[in-house]
Formats: structure tokens, C-alpha cells, sequence
């Protein structure tokens, strides 16, 4: 079976790969567009933690026997951790500034990580095995499904409607959408909002750990994998607008399965269609697809 | 008994802008007063003040015999005090119930949601409403709404009969006679004399960020023609 003269295993084979790199884009634009929202802070460390992720995923097995599931939720944990230090001693200082300040120290972070990485563990990637319990495909009649692939999509989709839910729906993302528009009010009720910036940094880093740890056996653990990343993404922000919550979503899906689509029917182009999409939009809607004008 | 409110020497700047020179007021328990004066006096800046909203202050603000000067904004609000900017400051990304919802309890005591919504029927019937969405006089009673809820007995209410059609104005001069009858105590900045005038107890006239007089209610008829001066009318 074929369509538009593409074998349809090879067809769904890449979608199913445009959907897994889409749940990456999606997790890690969630974090941004979070962060966002309620710092006024383009965070560029967000590679470079979700690299962290990954590492210290590959690093709690290789060093301490430390299972996948276990760091599934342990490296989250200490990166959200970290990132809170980061918050509440650096970061927190240049709110008041312009946009660029924010993101010059976030870039300078990912430089000093990514750095500290690099002398220690080289620029190759290290392996990481699929959990046995994830392991191998399952035959659905027209296609094999690698099950890990599977479990990427399914795992990020619910995190993301998860956080979506929460923020949306609930009397704590009440808080943050209002603190999101008006800090200073939300304040005045009582409400104490520093705690709450630095909660939401944490938890937006978090995303990026969470992120990191489930491309760990898809993609290689290396130091570089997040600044490989990170450029994309910002493309997928700008694209789905910046600090829109359900556009970080489902801009990074959309754009992971048209990248996807792309190295089927058009293969020199894969790298660039994002950028260009970006550069179309940004015409066409400067505040993206689901942003709001200000 | 303790003042609901005193405030002593308060300076205070936004940057570099000094906008606060030494202002000395107080509010009894269960009292309603009035700032007066022209635009830019500095009224507003006072009610921020109080709660923390300007830049640097200095001086002493103290909200039932306790020193608030030093501590954050977040914490002020605790001592049981309900603010109302003069923007509304209503929130777009909430509904109008959400925006009722959103600010916690501080004490026990509050207007339960179904109070409020006999007082203000139209917040109920556009509840789902995104809260902007709703007309200014909507806006304005959900702004005062919100803290009526928290149980906060300190309200600060700025200008809050701006830009209101005549009949929402008399709701509003309603309800703060009967937050008065409640026992509320209550700074209101108004613009609108004749709005201020039968509810207040005593008013202070603010210019150049200090107080310049205050009046008694009873004394309004003999000083007519002072507070005409003072307020530029």
C-alpha cells in the first residue's frame, strides 16, 4: 500500500518519529511558554536542564543502579530543585529589566553547563538501553510500533494536558494566569508571588528534566543535546506565541509531525521547514498562532 | 481602642519621583473617610503605599496597632485589608467568577458568594463571562465584589464611582453604607464629591503628597467654601 507513491509503513513510520519529536517540542515549549508567562524571562538554559535531565538519568544507572522509572521522577525532582537555587539567586534579579538580560544569563548558564558536561563526559553520546518493560515493537497489522516510541508520545501528551488542566481549569493556575497579567494585584490579595515565580521556574524546568529523561533512550545522552534542540523550540514558541499555554502544545506536536512528514515527501527540506513556518507566521501573526496582541 | 489605621510621616517614591512628603492620617475602627484633592495629590499613591505597591517608603503605617512598614505585599493584605485600584485591575486570561474567586480568604467572616451575588445580580448572570468582557460598572462592582469575600474589615477603595452611569453609582453608595452599618472601616479616594459626601464620617484634603485639612462631616456646610478652594472647583 502506498500513498503519493510512499510505501505506508515508511509514511507512518515517520509520523509516528514527527509525533515523538513533537512530544519533546511540545513538553519543552510548554516549560518556556510557563516561565514565560509569569517571569518575563526567556529561559535558554531550558537545553541545556533538559540535557541535565537526560544525564542524570544515564547517570543514576550507570553509577548507582538506579532504574529508568526511578529517575523518570527523581531527575525532574532535582532539576526543579536546581533551577529554584537559580531562580531565587540569580534570576530573580533582573525581572525589572528588559527581556535580553534574562536571556543572556540563562545563556550563560547553558554555556557553564554544557561546558562542565563537555570536559567530563566528550561530545559523544552515551548509550542508554530502553527499560526491558518498553522494549521492542509490537506488530499492529500495518505498521511495527517501536513500544518505547509509543510510550514517549503517550507519557508527554498527558503531562502536557495534565499542566494544561491545571493551569486552565484549576484555582492554583487561577494564581498563575493572574499573576501571569498582573503580579503586583495578585500580590496585594495576599498572595505571596515570589514563591510563586519560583515554584513555576522550578516546575517549568522540571518539564524540561521530564523531557530529557524520556529522550534519553530515543536520541543519545550527550552534552550537545540540548543546544540542538533549543533552536527548534524557540521556533515552535514564536510560532505557537509566546507564553500561549495550549499553543506551546499543540504548535510543538503539529510541527513535530510536519518535520516528520517533510523528511518523507521532501527530505532536503526537514531541517528548515520549522524556520520557515516560523518566518511565515511571524508575517502573517506577529504574536504567533495562539497569542494574544498586546 | 486600637486605630484600624494610622499612618505617621510616610514618605514614599515611585523611582525617583518623591510623591509622598510626610503624610499623617488615621482611621478608627468602623470609620469611613475620604481622601480628597486634585489628580496627581497623591491620594492614590497613599492607598498603594499602605498596601506596599510604590517604590521605596519610609515613615510608619501601622493597621490595627501593627507596623507594616517593613514587611512585603503579600503579607499586608493578611492583616485583613481588601484593596480596590482605581484601574479595577480585573483579570482577562479569568472568568468573572474566577476573578471573584481568586483572592483567599484572609479572614473568617467574609460575604459568602451567594451574599454577593444577591448584591450584584449581574455578576452572577455573566459569571462565565471572561472578565474583562464585562461593562465598566460590572467590572467595578467585581472589583469590589472580590474583596468583600475575603473577609478583609479594611477596604480601600479607589475612585470607584469613575466613569459609572448615575444608577450604578447610587448601587455603589448603597453597599457602602451597608458595609458601613456592617462595621467595615473603610479609606475611600473619590473624585466625586457628591458621592463621598453622605457617606464619609471625616475627609482629609491631600496636596503635594501631605494632608493640607480635614473636616468632620458636620463642619461640610460651614466649609463649603474652603473645600471649594482646596479642591479647585
Amino acid at each position: 500500500m502506498e500513498i503519493f507513491g510512499i510505501p505506508l509503513a515508511a509514511f507512518l513510520g515517520q509520523l509516528l518519529l514527527g509525533l515523538v519529536n513533537g512530544s519533546f517540542y511540545a513538553m519543552l515549549s510548554l516549560g518556556l511558554a510557563v516561565i514565560f508567562g509569569l517571569l518575563n524571562v526567556i529561559n535558554f538554559a531550558h537545553g541545556a536542564l533538559y540535557m541535565m535531565g537526560a544525564f542524570l538519568a544515564w547517570m543514576g544507572l550507570q553509577y548507582f543502579g538506579i532504574s529508568y522509572w526511578v529517575m523518570l521522577l527523581l531527575a525532574p525532582l532535582m532539576i526543579a530543585l536546581f533551577g529554584m537555587v537559580i531562580e531565587r539567586s540569580m534570576l530573580r534579579w533582573l525581572y525589572q529589566l528588559d527581556h535580553l538580560y534574562g536571556l543572556l544569563l540563562t545563556f550563560g548558564i547553558t554555556l557553564i553547563i554544557e561546558g562542565v558536561f563537555r570536559s567530563f563526559y566528550g561530545v559523544s553520546g552515551q548509550p542508554f538501553a530502553v527499560p526491558p518493560q518498553l522494549a521492542g515493537a509490537t506488530d499492529l497489522g500495518f505498521m511495527m510500533l517501536p513500544i518505547y516510541r509509543a510510550w514517549v508520545v503517550v507519557a508527554s501528551l498527558v503531562v502536557c494536558l495534565v499542566t494544561w488542566f491545571v493551569i486552565e481549569k484549576t484555582r492554583l493556575g487561577a494564581y498563575l494566569r493572574a499573576g501571569t497579567e498582573n503580579p503586583r494585584m495578585v500580590e496585594a490579595f495576599g498572595i505571596n508571588v515570589p514563591l510563586m515565580v519560583t515554584l513555576t521556574y522550578g516546575f517549568g524546568v522540571a518539564l524540561a528534566a521530564f523531557a530529557g529523561v524520556l529522550a534519553a533512550p530515543v536520541l543519545q545522552v550527550s552534552p550537545l543535546m540540548g543546544s540542538n534542540l533549543i533552536v527548534t523550540i524557540f521556533a515552535v514558541v514564536v510560532i505557537g506565541g509566546m507564553g500561549s499555554i495550549l499553543g506551546s502544545i499543540v504548535t510543538g506536536l503539529a510541527l513535530g509531525v510536519i518535520e516528520g512528514l517533510t523528511k518523507v515527501f521532501y527530505p532536503e527540506l526537514s531541517s528548515t521547514v520549522v524556520f520557515i513556518i516560523m518566518a511565515i507566521v511571524l508575517l502573517v501573526r506577529p504574536a504567533g498562532l495562539f497569542g494574544r496582541e498586546k | 481602642m486600637t486605630l484600624a489605621l494610622e499612618i505617621k510621616g510616610l514618605q514614599a517614591w515611585y523611582g525617583e519621583s518623591h510623591i509622598l512628603h510626610d503624610m499623617n492620617l488615621s482611621v478608627a475602627q468602623g470609620e469611613v473617610v475620604t481622601l480628597l484633592g486634585r489628580n496627581g495629590a497623591g491620594r492614590t499613591t497613599t492607598l498603594r503605599a499602605i498596601m506596599g505597591l510604590t517604590g521605596r517608603r519610609s515613615g510608619s503605617i501601622k493597621i490595627n496597632g501593627i507596623e507594616t512598614i517593613a514587611l512585603p505585599t503579600h503579607r499586608i493584605a493578611h492583616f485583613g485589608i481588601g484593596y480596590c485600584p482605581e484601574e479595577r485591575a480585573i483579570f482577562s486570561s479569568l472568568s468573572a467568577e474566577e476573578n471573584l474567586m481568586l483572592p483567599p480568604t484572609l479572614t473568617a467572616g467574609g460575604m459568602s458568594v451567594d451574599e454577593i451575588y444577591q448584591m450584584f445580580p449581574n455578576l452572577e448572570e455573566r459569571r462565565l463571562s471572561q472578565g474583562t468582557r464585562l461593562s465598566g460598572g460590572e467590572q467595578q462592582m467585581l472589583a469590589v465584589a472580590r474583596i468583600l469575600r475575603t473577609g478583609a474589615k479594611l477596604l480601600l477603595l479607589d475612585e470607584i464611582s469613575e466613569g459609572l452611569a448615575p444608577v450604578i453609582v447610587q448601587a455603589l453608595s448603597r453597599m457602602i453604607s451597608t458595609l458601613k452599618a456592617k462595621g467595615y472601616t473603610i479609606v475611600m479616594v473619590e473624585q466625586n464629591f457628591r458621592f463621598a459626601a453622605p457617606l464619609a464620617d471625616r475627609f482629609y484634603v491631600i496636596e503635594h503628597g501631605h494632608v493640607v485639612a480635614q473636616f468632620n462631616a458636620n463642619e461640610l456646610s460651614t466649609k463649603t467654601d474652603e473645600l471649594n478652594e482646596l479642591l479647585g472647583v
